[in-house]
Order: structure tokens, then C-alpha cells, then sequence
């Protein structure tokens, strides 16, 4: 029987940006996929003739750069295209927009309030500052605080020289911003409902925090980071959906010689004297290997794929409290001709970008209480986008595809398990937010995928359906990510690491936690690097 | 404090969406400028498409010195600042004692945060005894509001409402005076008083951004084509020409005057720590007056001057040779470095190779010499290396008469 190199357990975007810079390096790797299609989180379907959807994650913008170099994801068929533009929709009819043009931009936004759309500069600048300090974070593994090898030290020491470069000023903002919620954070920058909306969203994306929760302000910064390179097009549609993002991952895994197994589920992973040896499939099927690396989240992976007693006893009870905590949804739509918003001119670049109806930090608020009382928000936040304004490869001519990301949406419906009836509800709930703005919106419907926290971990394998394979609070940050003493992708079990969102730096489509581990396997396997492009400068 | 009237905010909400087609707006000079303009070449000066040049830059910074210059200036930012503790207010936001400035008078001043650095340099043009025209770079808006708590005065900008123009030159004086402006003459330098135009009125001010004789006009935005044609047609005699900012730019360094987040980051602007100013470092220390009341920064203005806390300083340098040194790095010795220059040019007026640097002082405070810049003048696809000693020397580079003269000379 051949022994794999290493063994890689899912094909998500993590796992198969491990799995290529491995393969790379030389070994002989092998990736398990139980879906009968790659992606993960990451992945284009077709579930209605003529239409694509992004059924998961929809937008291209925290990608590593320096991984789509060394991967060769362009020559693999990778194309993004750049959108700009967006908008909220407020409940007189009107809209806020926000354009990449800086002075349209604050045009749009002295509309409302001319003091507001000045302040933007300066909330601009403060986020930008963060984001410096923190974007070269990203592409490197936490040190360990409580180690005392020459590696760890150095990196404190690097951390801690990066926060001495900050001004006085700065450093105490850090703090605060680590710590804040995006309400207080906006509120220090702001006067205007509808504009302090329209930056909120981006402090509770993928989390279960409202907006008025400390903690916030950071999940705000996670959601920026892809832009301090200044980037041209940091944020876009990758052509044929986010599956594309993993089609081309796997188009270069197969061009290095690596192999890729779908629909085959991993029961166990096979560990003898405290060490894996391989896993073995759900249908009886041994497959050895010198590692397993797991792109499932912590919970899945050690409560699910190892047997309990391989595992200390601190780092189970770590592990079982590690937040999921699901808060979204998804709903994915295939439409017979364009919606239409009345409140926007025709020729508006909004309908080409995101697009929101809450209005104000208030009513994001509100929908969290709904989900904090285990149900779906009466009155939810969309994230919604019609990325066949600009990709014409998802839906045939004239039609098309709209994503809708909804928050906020419980793991259980006040304790109970979902019911496709209470799924059906919850698609009922986002259609009619839509058509408020959209007249005529449901006639156009041609089909419809509604995705609860349900879906996504029964398919996805998400637990709890969190998009970011755990919470990003400060709790389980860097080198608390995901458990104290084991935040460098190593695990109490030899030769089983963790290269999925759960780990450091966390999640969105950034491929950063596959490269990390990589690094760190190749580091124990005393292999070069040399492969592996250095994080972007920061100057 | 007065808001500004919801029930207007409202009706501006409603009205203009279109800001996606437009992001570049128009002067309301701008049926002239673009009749007039030829090399097609255009910038973006704080959201308005604005003239870099419009036939030839050379010949433009001429007109500023030996004719006379129109450059559109409604782009600059312009607030209104009135009430009855608008001294008061200003006097505790700005660092010049503006309880000195008398109205229908016009000062240079600058602005500060509380750590005491720089937010902007601009004019105040003191009205009325309660009513004032702040004019800047940037736009600050939201600080002018937020310091404006407590204190009775209303805040507007009027940047779109406000037509401007620079009339500069050794004939300007008698391009106004030509075009029928009764007393302009009495115009002292940061004079200003109100002229009749088309029955409504117009500011006129003694001061500009070159150095040399020159006028600033303000207008109701209605009123600017027929200001524009009035002066264009006094003008024809003179050399009246239209400019673009290339020319004014090499004007107002012979001036030795600065451009804020071009010689200097303004502190809002700053996003690494270390880049923002005080005045005392970009040699703006003259308009700080400690004996007046409280003002934003000057804790930490004093503490800077006692404490040693000033690491900078902006100094005027003369360059050997005739090759410009743009942003050359500066060497003490030719080797330790210790500064950049921000901007440079060979003076037409000096016959000189002029600079403005930033150094780390001590360098350029107490130690002022063997300096040198190292110049990379690119020359068909090759770096010729220059390394050129530096010797600080007073600004302005140009000192002319004509432009304080009273009264004013007829060219």
C-alpha cells in the first residue's frame, strides 16, 4: 500500500494552498475531498441549468498576493475582476453610495452629511494605521508568549518592536481598537446613522457580535486588511465564482503531481503511539501517511476525526469551549432579468458592487437580539451582490446571478434543530427585505438556494456554520488561535497538524493559515522555504 | 454653536446623485479656461479639474513676471466663519493673534492639533469685525466644528459658492485699475476691501502666492464669467495670460512659500507616526504668539521648544550648479544623511538653483555647513549622478519692491 507523504483533509481553499506549496517542496501529497466537488467554503455549483452560483463566500478580496505568485494561480486560470462601488439603501428612498473615486465619494456621503464625509478622511487614515500593523502579521506564525525558544523570542520581540514604532497616540488606540465595538469606534468618527451602517457592516461579517459588542471594531480591521498593499482591485469577482479561486488551486496542486480524491469522507485519523499514521475512511479504507494535516476546523477535527483519549485532557476541554458560534446564512439566487432599485440611477456602478438595506447601527443591533434569542433577525443584514454585472460566465445572457449573505441566522432555532420549514422562513424573511427595495423582485426568481448554519456545516462541514471555522475575538487571536500552546499549527498528536481558518490568522478567502502550516511542516521536516515568497513590505 | 439648517441639508441630500459621472467638477471659470486651453493638460485639485498648464508652461511663468497672470483659485477650500465670537474662536484654533487683525486685513496663519502639529497653513481674511474667510489647503471641517463647541459662530464652507481668482504680476495693479476698479490703488499688501461688479459686490485683496504685485478676487459663483471677461478685457493691453498651477508652482517657490502635503504631511494626513510637524518645523515658528490666549497645540508647542522636542526644520537652500535637485537626499559631509528636499527648481528670477529641504536638526539649525544633495538627473535612460554643495540662505529666494510698493506701479 503507498504511503503518502502527507495526507491533507479537505479540499478548501486552506487545504489546497497547503497541500500545492507541500507538493512543491517535494513531498508526495494527497488530498481528501468527502464532497463530490472541491472548495470547501470556497466553491461555484450549478444547481439550475445555465446558472453558477458562489454558493459560500462570494467575494475575492483578502487572497494573499504573495500566494497567488508562488502558486501560479493567473497561469491557472485565476482571473478577478475588480468592482466598485456600493451602497446602502435607506428607508426614505434613498441611498448611501460609497465610490472609489475619493472625491465622488465624499461627494456622495455630504449629501447626508458634510462634516461626516470629511470625517472619513481621518477614519480612513486611523484604519489604515492599524491595518499597517497588523497586515504583517498575517504571513507569519504567532509566537508562542510562554515559550522560551530563540524563534518565539525573537518573534515577541519583533511584535513588540512594531508596536514601539507606533506614536504614543497610536498605541493606545491599538488597544482600544482591539477591544472596542465597532459602534463606539464609528461613534468617535461619525454623526450619521445611515453612514455608520454602511461601516459597521464590516465589524460583524461572519461574527455572532452585534455592532454594540466590544471586539467588533478588530473583526472590522479583518475584513480591510486585503487593502494596505494598495492593490489595484483588491476587492472583485472571481470570474466563475469563488469556485474559480480553488479550480485554479487545484490546477496547480495537479501540475506539481499532486492528487486530489473527492468524495471520500475521513472516519479517523489513524494515530499509533501518539502519532498519525494516515487516516481512515468513512467506508473502511486505510490509507497511510507520514502526516495528516486538517483543513477542517478544530472542533471537527479533534472532536470528530481523533479519538479523545490521544488528547490531553486541557486541550479537549480547549477545544469543546472554542466559540463556533454560526451567525449567518446565505441565499443564492438565479433571476430572470436584472432587479431593478428605483432609488438608483440606471447607470449607477452600485449595481455592479455590494449593496445593503440597515440603515442604521440600530437596527443591526436588533437583529442580533433576534439571533441571541436563537432566532433568525426578523429584520436581517444582506450583504448582497449580483456579480453577473460584470462575470457573464454564471448566468446565461440577459439573467442573473444575485448572493445575498445574511445575518444574523442561529446554529438552532431557539435550541431546535432547523427544520426545512423554518429554512423556507428564513428565505421568506431576505426575499421580502429585498422586494421592499425592488419591485418586482420575486417575479424574477427562476431558483433559489437557501443556506442556514444547517447547510453549511452538514455540507460544508463548518461547524455550527461559522464562516470563519471559529469566532474572531480577541480570546482567539494569534497565539490563542486556536488553543493556547498549540496556535503553530501543531497539535498534541505528532504528525497531525491544522491548516484551516481555525488557526492563526483566522478566516475569509485568504489562503494565509494553509501557507503558515506549510511553513511550519516543512520547518519540522527540515526542508527548505525557498518556494514560499516572504510576506509583502509593510514600509 | 448654529448647525447648518436641516431643512437645507435635506433638499442638497435629494438633489445631486450623479457624483459617479463627474468625480473631477468645474470651476465656474471653466467655459473660459476651456477656451482657452490647449496642451489638454489637466489635474486634480481637491476634486475640480483644474489647468496644469493651458499652452505652455514656460511662457505662463513669465506672464506672472513680466505681464500679468489669471489663475482660477475657486478650488481652494473656503470657509465662512461669522458670529460674534468668531475672533474669539479663531484666535483660540489658530496660532497668529487674530485679535491683531484688523478688519479688512489678511494674514497668513496656520493650524494646529492638540500634540501641537500641523493641520494646515491658509489665509484669514478678516470681513467684518465678525466675519471671516478662512481659506486652505485641505479641507477641515469636521475639527472647525468640533473646536467650534461652545463658542457662538457659524461654520460654512463655501468653496462651491465662492468664485476666486489670482490676478499676479507686475501689471496687475493696472489691469484692475484699467477694468474700472475705483481706488484699488489704496490697496496696501494684505489689504482687502469690497468693489462694485455687475451691481453686486467683489473682494479684492492685496496678496497671492508668487511674490510678486498681485491680487486675489472673490465672487459670488453667479458673478465669475463677467468678473473674468471684465478683467480679460482690461487685460489685453497688459499681457493679461491665463496659467496653469505648473507655472504658479515655480513662482511660489522664489516666493520660498510651502504646500501643505508637499512640503510638509499634514497631521490628519499622516498615517506613519513619525511624518507629522510642528511649526517650528517647517519654519512657520514666526506665527506662534505665546503672549495671546490659549490656542490649540500650545502646550505642546512650548514643551517642543523647551524640552528640545523640535527634531526638524524646513530651510531655504541654494544649490550649485543648474540642475534641479528634486526630493535629492541631503548629506552633511557628503555622507551622513540628513534631510530631503521637497521641492526645487533653477530660478528664472535668481539665475539661482533654488530648494526647499526638511533636515534633521541639528543640521540645517546649527550646523548649517557642508551640505551637499545628491541629485539623480535621468539623461536618456541614464542616471547622471550629481553630488552638489547645498548652503542655507533665507527665503524668499526673490525679494521684489513691486510687490509691497504703494503705491502700486503702473507697468
Amino acid at each position: 500500500m503507498k504511503k503518502w507523504d502527507a495526507i491533507v483533509i479537505g479540499a478548501g481553499h486552506n487545504g489546497l494552498v497547503n497541500a500545492c506549496y507541500l507538493q512543491r517542496a517535494g513531498l508526495d501529497v494527497l488530498v481528501l475531498e468527502k464532497n463530490d466537488w472541491i472548495g470547501g467554503a470556497a466553491t461555484s455549483r450549478s444547481l439550475t441549468p445555465g446558472f453558477l452560483y458562489s454558493n459560500c463566500s462570494y467575494v475575492c478580496s483578502l487572497f494573499r498576493p504573495e500566494i497567488m505568485r508562488d502558486l501560479e494561480l493567473p497561469r491557472f486560470g485565476l482571473q478577478v475582476i475588480s468592482y466598485e462601488g456600493g451602497a446602502v439603501f435607506t428607508q426614505d428612498g434613498d441611498y448611501l453610495a460609497n465610490y472609489r473615486d475619493h472625491h465622488a465619494h465624499r461627494r456622495e456621503f455630504a449629501r447626508f452629511s458634510p462634516r461626516d464625509a470629511e470625517a472619513y478622511d481621518r477614519y480612513a487614515r486611523d484604519v489604515t494605521r492599524q491595518c499597517r500593523f497588523i497586515q504583517p502579521l498575517l504571513m507569519r506564525t504567532a509566537a508562542d508568549p510562554t515559550s522560551f525558544r530563540p524563534r518565539d523570542i525573537s518573534e515577541l520581540m519583533y511584535l513588540g518592536k512594531k508596536f514601539a514604532g507606533l506614536g504614543a497616540t497610536e498605541m493606545a488606540d491599538t488597544l482600544r481598537f482591539w477591544t472596542m465595538s465597532i459602534s463606539d469606534f464609528l461613534d468617535e468618527y461619525f454623526e450619521t446613522d445611515v453612514i455608520k451602517a454602511n461601516f459597521a457592516l464590516s465589524g460583524i461579517i461572519g461574527t455572532a457580535l452585534g455592532p454594540m459588542s466590544p471586539g467588533t471594531a478588530y473583526v472590522l480591521l479583518h475584513h480591510y486588511m486585503g487593502e494596505v498593499d494598495g492593490s489595484v482591485g483588491a476587492w472583485g469577482y472571481a470570474r466563475g465564482g469563488m469556485g474559480a479561486v480553488t479550480k485554479a488551486l487545484a490546477a496547480s496542486f495537479a501540475a506539481s503531481g499532486g492528487t486530489i480524491r473527492t468524495g471520500v469522507e475521513v472516519d479517523h485519523v489513524l494515530v499509533k503511539n501518539g502519532s498519525a499514521k494516515g487516516v481512515v475512511l468513512v467506508d473502511g479504507e486505510e490509507i497511510p501517511g507520514k502526516m495528516v494535516i486538517s483543513n477542517a476546523d478544530v472542533k471537527r477535527t479533534f472532536l470528530k476525526l481523533v479519538e479523545e483519549k490521544e488528547l490531553p485532557d486541557i486541550f479537549l476541554r480547549r477545544v469543546r469551549n472554542f466559540k463556533m458560534r454560526g451567525s449567518s446564512g446565505k441565499v443564492n439566487i438565479a433571476l430572470d432579468s436584472m432587479p431593478e432599485f428605483p432609488a438608483l440611477p440606471k447607470d449607477s456602478p452600485v449595481y455592479r458592487g455590494d449593496m445593503h438595506f440597515t440603515d442604521s447601527v440600530e437596527r443591526m443591533e436588533r437583529g442580533y437580539d433576534d439571533w441571541k434569542a436563537g432566532r433568525w433577525s426578523a429584520d436581517p443584514f444582506l450583504d448582497m451582490v449580483i456579480p453577473t454585472t460584470l462575470d457573464p460566465t454564471m448566468a446565461p445572457p440577459g439573467k442573473h446571478f444575485m448572493s445575498c449573505f445574511v445575518q444574523y441566522c442561529p446554529p438552532k432555532v431557539e435550541g431546535k434543530e432547523w427544520t426545512d420549514a423554518d429554512r423556507d422562513a428564513f428565505g421568506e424573511t431576505v426575499i421580502s427585505q429585498i422586494a421592499d427595495y425592488s419591485p418586482g423582485f420575486r417575479d424574477r426568481i427562476i431558483h433559489m438556494e437557501v443556506r442556514t448554519p444547517r447547510e453549511l456545516e452538514a455540507e460544508v462541514g463548518l461547524t455550527e456554520g461559522n464562516i470563519f471555522q471559529g469566532e474572531l475575538t480577541f480570546d482567539q487571536l494569534l497565539f490563542n488561535r486556536p488553543v493556547p500552546g498549540y496556535a503553530q499549527y501543531r497539535s498534541p498528536v505528532g504528525g497531525l497538524y491544522m491548516c484551516g481558518s481555525s488557526t492563526h490568522p483566522g478566516g475569509g478567502v485568504m489562503g494565509a493559515p494553509g501557507r503558515n502550516a506549510a511553513a511550519e511542516i516543512l520547518r519540522d521536516l527540515s526542508r527548505g522555504t525557498k518556494h514560499m515568497s516572504p510576506a509583502h513590505d509593510v514600509i | 454653536m448654529k448647525h447648518s439648517d436641516p431643512k437645507k441639508l435635506l433638499m442638497a441630500k435629494n438633489a445631486s446623485q450623479d457624483h459617479f459621472r463627474t468625480p473631477r467638477i468645474a470651476s465656474p471659470f471653466q467655459p473660459r479656461i476651456e477656451a482657452l486651453m490647449r496642451t489638454e493638460e489637466w489635474y486634480d485639485w481637491a476634486g475640480y479639474k483644474a489647468p496644469l498648464s493651458l499652452w505652455d508652461e514656460e511662457l505662463e511663468y513669465f506672464a506672472i513676471r513680466s505681464q500679468a497672470a489669471l489663475f482660477d483659485i475657486s478650488p481652494m477650500v473656503k470657509y465662512r466663519i461669522e458670529g460674534p465670537d468668531a475672533e474669539a474662536f479663531l484666535n483660540r484654533v489658530t496660532l497668529r493673534d487674530v485679535r491683531k487683525l484688523k478688519p479688512g486685513r489678511v494674514h497668513y496663519t496656520a493650524w494646529c492639533n492638540d500634540e501641537g502639529h500641523v493641520l494646515d497653513d491658509g489665509t484669514l481674511f478678516r470681513l467684518r469685525s465678525d466675519r471671516f474667510r478662512l481659506c486652505s489647503q485641505e479641507r477641515h471641517l469636521p475639527w472647525l466644528l468640533d473646536s467650534g463647541i461652545g463658542f457662538d459662530v457659524s461654520i460654512i464652507e463655501e468653496t462651491k459658492s465662492i468664485a476666486a481668482l489670482a490676478l499676479q504680476g507686475p501689471a496687475s495693479f493696472a489691469v484692475l485699475r484699467d477694468a474700472g476698479f475705483k481706488n484699488v490703488d489704496a490697496l496696501k499688501v494684505f489689504d482687502l476691501a469690497e468693489f462694485e461688479h455687475d451691481g453686486e459686490n467683489v473682494t479684492i485683496s492685496r496678496t497671492g502666492f508668487t511674490g510678486d504685485l498681485g491680487y486675489e478676487l472673490f465672487v459670488d459663483q453667479e458673478l465669475a464669467l463677467g468678473l473674468w471677461d471684465r478683467l480679460w478685457q482690461a487685460g489685453e493691453q497688459r499681457g493679461l495670460r491665463a496659467i496653469g498651477y505648473a507655472a504658479l508652482n515655480r513662482a511660489r517657490l522664489e516666493a520660498g512659500l510651502i504646500v501643505a502635503n508637499s512640503d510638509f504631511i499634514t497631521a490628519e494626513h499622516a498615517i506613519r507616526a513619525d511624518r507629522v510637524r510642528m511649526p517650528d518645523e517647517i519654519g512657520l515658528g514666526f506665527m506662534i504668539d505665546m503672549e495671546k490666549p490659549h490656542f490649540n497645540g500650545r502646550r505642546a508647542i512650548q514643551q517642543a521648544r523647551v524640552k528640545g522636542g523640535l527634531q526638524h526644520i524646513l530651510v531655504g537652500l541654494e544649490v550649485e550648479g543648474n540642475i534641479p535637485a528634486e526630493h535629492a537626499i541631503v548629506y552633511h559631509q557628503g555622507k551622513r544623511e540628513v534631510g530631503l528636499v521637497s521641492a526645487a527648481i533653477w530660478s528664472p528670477m535668481a539665475k539661482r538653483n533654488i530648494a526647499l529641504a526638511s533636515l534633521e536638526r541639528p543640521y540645517g539649525d546649527t550646523i548649517t555647513g557642508d551640505l551637499w544633495v545628491e541629485i539623480y538627473a535621468m539623461r536618456e535612460l541614464r542616471y547622471q549622478k550629481l553630488m552638489k554643495r547645498a548652503k542655507v540662505v533665507p527665503r524668499p529666494f526673490i525679494k521684489l519692491d513691486r510687490r509691497t510698493a504703494n503705491p502700486p506701479a503702473d507697468f
